[in-house]
C-alpha cells in the first residue's frame, strides 16, 4: 500500500530481490564459466580464465554445424520478424473495423497460443509426410514459427490500436489525406514505437524457439536444435560458450529494440509532442 | 461497411489467415485424420482404425504419464501463481515512481527473449553433484554427501519450470493490477479493512482476469512440454509431450497422433474451463 515504508516492503522487496537473482543466477553462472581454462570443468573451480572453448565453438568438428545453424538461426529469425510486423499491423488495423469472421479470427490467434508447441510441430511434420514434402527450415519451419509470434503480434496490435486516437487519423483525412498517405504519414510515425517491439518478439521468439522447429526443420538444424544435441554428447564448457554467445545475441536483440525506442521517443518530443502522448 | 472497404479489411487479415489455415488447421486436422490411420513398421496406411486409441487408452503406461503431467502442471500452476503474484504485488503497490516500476518490470520480462535451452542447461553448474549448492552445503557442514535429488529429478524439473515460466504469470497480474483505481484501495482503507483484508477483498477478486490468463499459459505450457522433462529429469521422469517423441522415433505416426488429440482435448477442456473466468478481449 503507498504510505509510509513499513516491514512488508522490506519483506517484498527481499522477495523480489531473490526472485531476481533466482532469474539471473544460473545464467550469470554459465557465462563466469563459459571463460574457463582449457583444463577447467563444467562446474566451479575455475581453472584458469581462457577463450580456448569460444575458439573451440568455430571448428566445425568438434561442436557439429554452429557457424551454420547460427546463420540459419539469424535468417530465420529476421524474416520471421519481418512477416510479424507486417501481418500484425495490418491485421491490427483491420480488427478495429467489424467483418464476419473476425471472432473466429480471434480465437484461432488464441488457439495457435495454446496449443501446445509439440502438436504444432508434430502436425506440420505430419502433413508434409503425408503430402510427400520434405520439411526445410526456411519453408514449414517458418510457417510453425509464424504460428507463435503471430499470435504475440496481434495481441499487442489490439493492445496498441486500443489506445490510439482515431481522430488524428480523422483530421488528416479532413485535410485530405488519401487512406494510404494515412497510414504512411500518421498512423505509422505514432505506433512505430510498438511496431519494433512487435518486431523484438519476433526476432527473440523465432530465434530460441524449439518445440515448434523439432520436426519442422528438416534436414539442416536451427541453433537452438544444435544446442539441444549438444547437451547429449558435449561434456565440455564449450556447451556454456555456445549459451553465452546465443545469450549475447539475445541481449543484443533486445538492446537494439530499446535504443530504437529511445531515438524514436526522443524524435517525437522534438517534432511536436502529440505524437508522442498517443503512443 | 461499403464493399471497397471490406474488401480491403479482407486483405489485410489475408497473411494472418493464411498462416493459421495452412500451419494450425490444416496440421491439427491432418493429426486427426491419422490418428486413425493403421500403420506398420515401415510406412503408415490411410484406414479408419480406433485401435490407436484402444492401445493408448487400454495402457497404464498412458495413465500414469498423464497423471505424472498434470501433477507437474498442477504443482508448477501453484508455485508460480504465489511467486508471480507476489512478485507482481510488490512492484505494482509498493514501488512509487512509474519509471522504476517500468525498470523492474522489465527486469522480470527480459529473460522471455533469451534461449530457454540455455536457461536450462545455466542449472547444471549449479545444482550438479559438485555443483554450487552442494558444495556450499558440504562446506557449511550441513550435509556430508552430495545431495543426488538435486539435478536430474522431479525437483529440478518443477524448478526449471517455475524459473522459465513465472513470467507468463507476473506479466498479466501485473496488468490487471494497474488498472485497479486507487480510490478503491483508500475506500477500503477508510472503511476499517487492514492490508490483508484490502487484498483479500479488493485485489484478489480484481486481479481475477490476470491470474486466469497467466494459469492459461502455465497449464498449456506444461501439460505439452517434453524438452524440460527430458533435460533436467535426464531422462527419469515422463511427460505425454515425451511419450509423443518416442512413438515418433519408433515411427508409429498414428500412435504419436492419437496421443496428440487426446493431449489436445485435454488441454481444450481445461482451458475452457478457465475462460469461463475471463474475457481476454477486454483485457488488452
Amino acid at each position: 500500500m503507498p504510505g509510509r515504508r513499513g516491514p512488508a516492503y522490506w519483506l517484498l522487496a527481499g522477495f523480489f530481490a531473490l526472485f531476481v537473482l533466482f532469474l539471473y543466477g544460473p545464467t550469470i553462472t554459465i557465462l563466469v564459466l563459459s571463460f574457463q581454462g582449457p583444463k577447467g570443468g563444467l562446474t566451479f573451480p575455475m581453472n584458469g580464465v581462457s577463450l580456448h572453448w569460444f575458439g573451440n565453438l568455430f571448428e566445425k568438428q568438434m561442436v557439429g554445424d554452429f557457424a551454420g545453424s547460427f546463420k540459419r538461426s539469424m535468417v530465420l529469425g529476421l524474416g520471421v520478424m519481418v512477416v510479424t510486423v507486417v501481418a500484425s499491423f495490418s491485421a491490427g488495423l483491420a480488427f478495429r473495423n467489424r467483418f464476419r469472421g473476425s471472432g473466429v479470427l480471434f480465437y484461432l490467434a488464441i488457439a495457435s497460443l495454446i496449443v501446445p508447441s509439440i502438436l504444432i510441430s508434430l502436425g506440420i511434420g505430419l502433413l508434409y509426410r503425408v503430402l510427400g514434402w520434405e520439411t526445410a527450415w526456411y519453408s514449414s519451419g517458418f510457417g510453425a514459427h509464424l504460428t507463435w509470434t503471430l499470435p504475440f503480434g496481434l495481441l499487442i496490435m489490439f493492445a496498441v490500436f486500443n489506445r490510439f486516437d482515431r481522430r488524428y487519423e480523422e483530421a488528416a483525412r479532413d485535410l485530405g489525406a488519401t487512406p494510404w498517405q494515412t497510414i504512411r504519414f500518421v498512423v505509422l510515425p505514432i505506433l512505430l514505437p510498438s511496431l519494433v517491439g512487435v518486431g523484438l518478439f519476433g526476432f527473440t521468439l523465432s530465434y530460441d524457439e524449439f518445440a515448434r522447429s523439432l520436426y519442422t526443420a528438416g534436414t539442416f538444424n536451427t541453433l537452438p536444435l544444435e544446442i539441444y544435441g549438444m547437451t547429449t554428447n558435449v561434456t565440455t564448457p564449450v556447451l556454456y560458450a555456445l549459451g553465452t554467445v546465443t545469450t549475447g545475441v539475445s541481449f543484443l536483440a533486445i538492446g537494439l529494440a530499446f535504443g530504437v525506442f529511445a531515438i524514436l521517443r526522443r524524435r517525437q518530443q522534438r517534432h511536436g509532442s502529440d505524437a508522442g502522448r498517443a503512443a | 461497411m461499403n464493399r471497397a472497404k471490406s474488401w480491403v479489411t479482407y486483405l489485410q487479415v489475408a497473411p494472418l489467415a493464411l498462416v493459421f489455415l495452412l500451419f494450425l488447421i490444416v496440421p491439427i486436422a491432418t493429426i486427426v485424420v491419422v490418428s486413425f490411420f493403421d500403420y506398420n513398421t515401415t510406412q503408415i496406411i490411410p484406414a479408419f482404425l480406433l485401435q490407436n486409441y484402444e492401445e493408448l487408452l487400454l495402457s497404464p503406461v498412458t495413465w500414469r504419464t498423464y497423471q505424472q503431467t498434470v501433477q507437474f502442471a498442477l504443482i508448477t500452476w501453484a508455485l508460480t501463481l504465489l511467486i508471480g503474484f507476489t512478485v507482481a504485488y510488490f512492484v505494482a503497490f509498493h514501488v512509487r515512481s512509474s519509471t522504476m516500476q517500468t525498470v523492474l518490470f522489465l527486469l522480470c520480462t527480459i529473460p522471455f527473449w533469451t534461449s530457454n535451452v540455455i536457461r536450462m542447461i545455466s542449472w547444471i553448474p549449479f545444482l550438479g553433484r559438485h555443483g554450487l549448492a552442494n558444495t556450499t552445503l558440504m562446506n557449511l557442514g550441513l550435509i556430508d554427501q552430495p545431495l543426488e535429488f538435486l539435478l536430474y529429478s522431479d525437483f529440478s524439473v518443477v524448478l526449471a519450470y517455475v524459473h522459465l515460466y513465472t513470467l507468463f504469470m507476473v506479466v498479466p497480474i501485473f496488468n490487471s493490477m494497474v488498472r485497479i483505481d486507487r480510490s478503491l484501495l483508500e475506500a477500503a482503507r477508510d472503511g476499517g479493512a487492514s492490508a490483508w483484508q484490502t487484498l483479500w477483498a479488493v485485489i484478489v477478486p480484481l486481479c481475477k482476469p490476470g491470474i486466469a490468463i497467466g494459469s492459461i499459459f502455465i497449464v498449456t505450457i506444461v501439460m505439452g512440454d517434453f524438452v524440460t522433462v527430458r533435460l533436467m529429469s535426464g531422462g527419469q521422469s515422463a511427460s505425454v509431450g515425451l511419450m509423443m517423441l518416442n512413438a515418433m522415433s519408433l515411427l508409429q505416426y498414428p500412435a504419436a497422433a492419437a496421443n496428440a488429440v487426446v493431449l489436445l482435448l485435454l488441454v481444450l477442456f481445461t482451458v475452457a474451463a478457465m475462460m469461463r473466468l475471463v474475457d481476454i478481449r477486454k483485457e488488452l
